[in-house]
């Protein structure tokens, strides 16, 4: 009998499976999808409009009002891939991949223990510690920016892409730490100690307690990074030239003062962005877990 | 511990994949980078830049052996990096695109490096077949030669020859602002939406206060007397300003405050302005095989109040720097993109109206370039010929130039001027405050240089 009145009550809430039930959709919840649909849209608007934009003649792009249903052509992409006018985007595009995923590698090596000595096993201070890193972020880049320019040409470091993975090492390290700090804090106390007392050491629980659990956020973090380093211009204006020129840099290059470029523009820039969506893509499952810091189940 | 951590499979994949390919890329760079038949170029992205970067390799390195790398970058970021590199005296550009705003002031500062000796033993390329005022325009303190153009403007009044005929109004063969504002004020509306005339009002010392300086200039103001004495509130400076910003407000095109070079272009081809005071080289475009303008418009010379002329002078040119360890094989390169046999190359290459002119004498001469430039060559031609930077107002100037002052503090002062400005074409503000405040700028400049005068 204590069955019938145990079961009533669990069943509101769990679905016989033992998952929790989701709570019966509310009268508006249409619209709601609704209003999160065309919010999403919204966003996506601008890149859409790009988009379009890239596949338009120059005269099409600049009209006003703009002429959506234009005809569309690919002549934004040719003047991009240098067809017919002697540019190359090839250097500029593997010159940022190279900063990009060789920073990025290099923070991850140098946040992770890092992180595990701000969280799982802290160090005394560790707050201080913290704020140690994230004040180095707080002096605008710009104002390094002259010393760092003197730094290089002395060093003779200008336009060597070495030069560049260094600073966006540096420049990303802080928030990388930051991140997998709270990432690595997700791991319970309890399983380490369950994990100690199977006897599992140091490195063994690393490889198969806490890594399962934090790689999503070590994924989120290394696209932040990638994303940081590749989108840059500042530094990588400043500091490059003619041989460590990266894409941000290639792609300011049709911005003209004297003529049309909005569908140049476009095209480059949605080829330069199209390396980042598609590690976006490439990581989505970890990402979503990963920035919903929700990744301990 | 980063040993037993393992970052995705793909990310290793891609720090491999990078670490291969970028062996051909972006490694070794450095000042001396390239070899010895390689030079850097930095230069400003402008339509004639792109057809030299398409032109260059089957043309000038098949032939010279020389590599050129480009840079290109937009106007306002190719000033901060070339401010930046040849300050420096870095040394990794060998080559640059200069104003003739700017060579006056590096060749002062000995950033750019005299071209008079590679003139003189090169027989072929022919200085003298430079524009007068050019040539004058690209020279130091020191009358040495410090740049070579690439192509030359000056400015002029553009007019829609239809419109004007169907109103019964004749353009005069040098008109005064009086008479252009008057025709403004009988074409503007007409036709649906479309202006009396257009005129910059986007801030910027390069927008708005290229055309306006010249009027400035013209109706006897100037920015500073010999003895840098500010004349921002002066009599003539206000009425200058007054009669532009009430011009472009009461007959200019819609959207006036945001409006530059390439608003007004856009304008003009699409119907939306009977007139537009700007760059000769807007020519180029308002003719242009497929434009609707084409064979309509007339030009005729920079209205004028007090002086005779008062068209504007302006060229990109090449400058070599002084700190450049490859200056021989540079001149090749800007004695070959100066040159008339490059202006020949684009014309058969390209065609004629994509030719870098307004800077040799024999363009005007080519019947090529005529068959395809009759419309504006000969106007043009007069109105460079007719600038001159080292007297183009009423009185005595401390410093040359025509739309500026060859001063490096003029783009800030006439930047923050040129807000204020734009603020009173929009009707947020009124002429006498701005230039008030224009004058308090001005002021601390010529502070600045009657100190370093008198000390």
């Amino acid at each position: 009998m204590s069955s019938v009145t145990d079961v009533a009550p669990v069943a509101a809430t769990r679905t016989p499976g033992g998952e929790p039930r989701r709570p019966r959709k509310p009268r508006g919840g249409a619209l709601l999808a609704l209003l999160a649909w065309l919010i999403g849209f919204l966003f996506v608007l601008p890149v859409l409009w790009m988009v379009l934009t890239s596949f338009h003649s120059e005269e099409d792009a600049a009209t006003n009002p703009p002429s959506v249903l234009a005809p569309l052509t690919l002549e934004g992409y040719r003047s991009f891939f240098g067809i017919g006018t002697g540019a190359n985007p090839w250097p500029s595009l593997l010159n940022s991949l190279t900063a990009s995923v060789v920073s990025t590698a290099i923070v991850l090596l140098l946040a992770i223990p890092a992180a595990y000595a701000l969280s799982i096993r802290p160090v005394r201070k560790w707050t201080d510690v913290l704020f140690f890193f994230l004040s180095t972020r707080m002096l605008p880049v710009v104002a390094g920016l002259l010393p760092i320019y003197l730094f290089a040409q002395f060093s003779g470091l200008l336009d060597n892409i070495w030069l560049l993975i260094v600073l966006y090492t540096a420049m990303n390290l802080p928030i990388a730490v930051w991140m997998m700090r709270s990432f690595l804090a997700e791991v319970p106390v309890e399983i380490l100690e369950a994990a100690s007392m199977d006897g599992a050491g140091l490195l063994l629980t690393l490889r198969r307690v806490v890594a399962p659990i934090v790689l999503p956020g070590i994924a989120a973090t290394s696209l932040i990074c990638f994303i940081f380093s590749w989108n840059e211009l500042l530094l990588a204006r400043t500091l490059t030239g003619t041989v460590a020129q990266t894409a941000p840099v290639y792609l300011t290059g049709f911005v003209t003062s004297q003529g049309l470029f909005l569908a140049q523009v476009c095209a480059a820039a949605f080829v330069v962005s199209l390396p980042v969506l598609v590690a976006g893509f490439a990581a989505q499952d970890k990402l979503v877990q990963g920035l919903s810091l929700g990744a301990v189940k | 511990m980063s040993g037993h951590v393992r970052p995705a499979p793909a990310a290793v994949a891609a720090v491999v994949v990078a670490l291969g390919l970028s062996g051909c890329a972006g490694w070794g760079g450095g000042p001396t980078g390239g070899g010895p038949d390689t030079i850097n170029v930095l230069m400003v992205n402008n339509p004639q830049m792109e057809d030299l970067q398409q032109l260059t390799a089957e043309h000038f390195t098949a032939e010279t052996g020389i590599t050129v790398n480009y840079t290109v970058l937009p106007e306002n970021d190719v000033r901060d990096k070339i401010s930046q590199e040849f300050s420096s005296q870095a040394g990794q550009y060998d080559v640059a695109t200069l104003s003739n705003f700017e060579i006056p002031i590096y060749a002062r500062s000995e950033w750019i490096a005299p071209l008079d000796d590679y003139v003189e033993a090169d027989a072929e390329f022919d200085q003298d077949d430079v524009l007068a005022p050019l040539t004058a325009s690209l020279s130091g303190d020191d009358g040495r030669l410090y740049g070579e153009p690439f192509y030359g403007e000056s400015s002029f009044l553009m007019y829609r020859t239809d419109v004007l005929e169907a109103a019964g109004i004749e353009m005069p063969e040098n008109p005064t602002w009086q008479e252009v504002a008057e025709i403004a004020a009988a074409v503007d509306g007409a036709e649906p939406g479309m202006a009396g005339i257009c005129l910059r009002g986007q801030p910027g010392w390069g927008q708005v206060f290229a055309p306006l300086t010249t009027v400035v200039n013209t109706f006897g103001g100037t920015w500073f007397t010999e003895d840098w004495e500010p004349q921002v509130d002066s009599q003539e400076f206000r009425d200058a300003v007054q009669f532009y910003v009430d011009l472009v407000r009461e007959h200019g095109e819609t959207g006036a405050p945001q409006a530059g070079f390439t608003e007004c272009l856009n304008n003009v081809v699409q119907g939306n302005a009977a007139m537009w005071y700007d760059a000769t080289s807007a020519a180029g475009s308002l003719e242009a095989e497929g434009s609707p303008v084409k064979g309509l418009m007339g030009y005729v010379p920079a209205p004028v109040v007090e002086t005779d002329s008062s068209g504007w002078l302006y060229a990109w040119s090449w400058a070599i720097q002084q700190a450049s360890t490859k200056k021989d094989a540079a001149w090749e390169f800007v004695s070959w993109a100066s040159s008339r046999e490059y202006e020949e190359l684009v014309g058969a290459e390209l065609g004629w109206s994509r030719v870098p002119a307004g800077k040799r004498a024999s363009t005007y001469g080519n019947p090529d370039y005529l068959a395809e430039a009759s419309a504006f060559a000969e106007p043009t031609l007069a109105a460079i010929e007719a600038a001159d930077p080292n007297d183009p107002g009423v009185q005595p100037r401390p410093a040359p130039g025509i739309q500026f002052l060859g001063i490096p503090e003029f783009p800030d002062l006439a930047t923050q001027v040129s807000q204020d400005v734009s603020s009173a074409i929009a009707g947020q503000m009124t002429v006498d405050e701005a230039l008030a405040r224009g004058q308090d700028l001005a002021e601390d400049v010529a502070e600045r240089y009657r100190e370093r005068e008198s000390g």
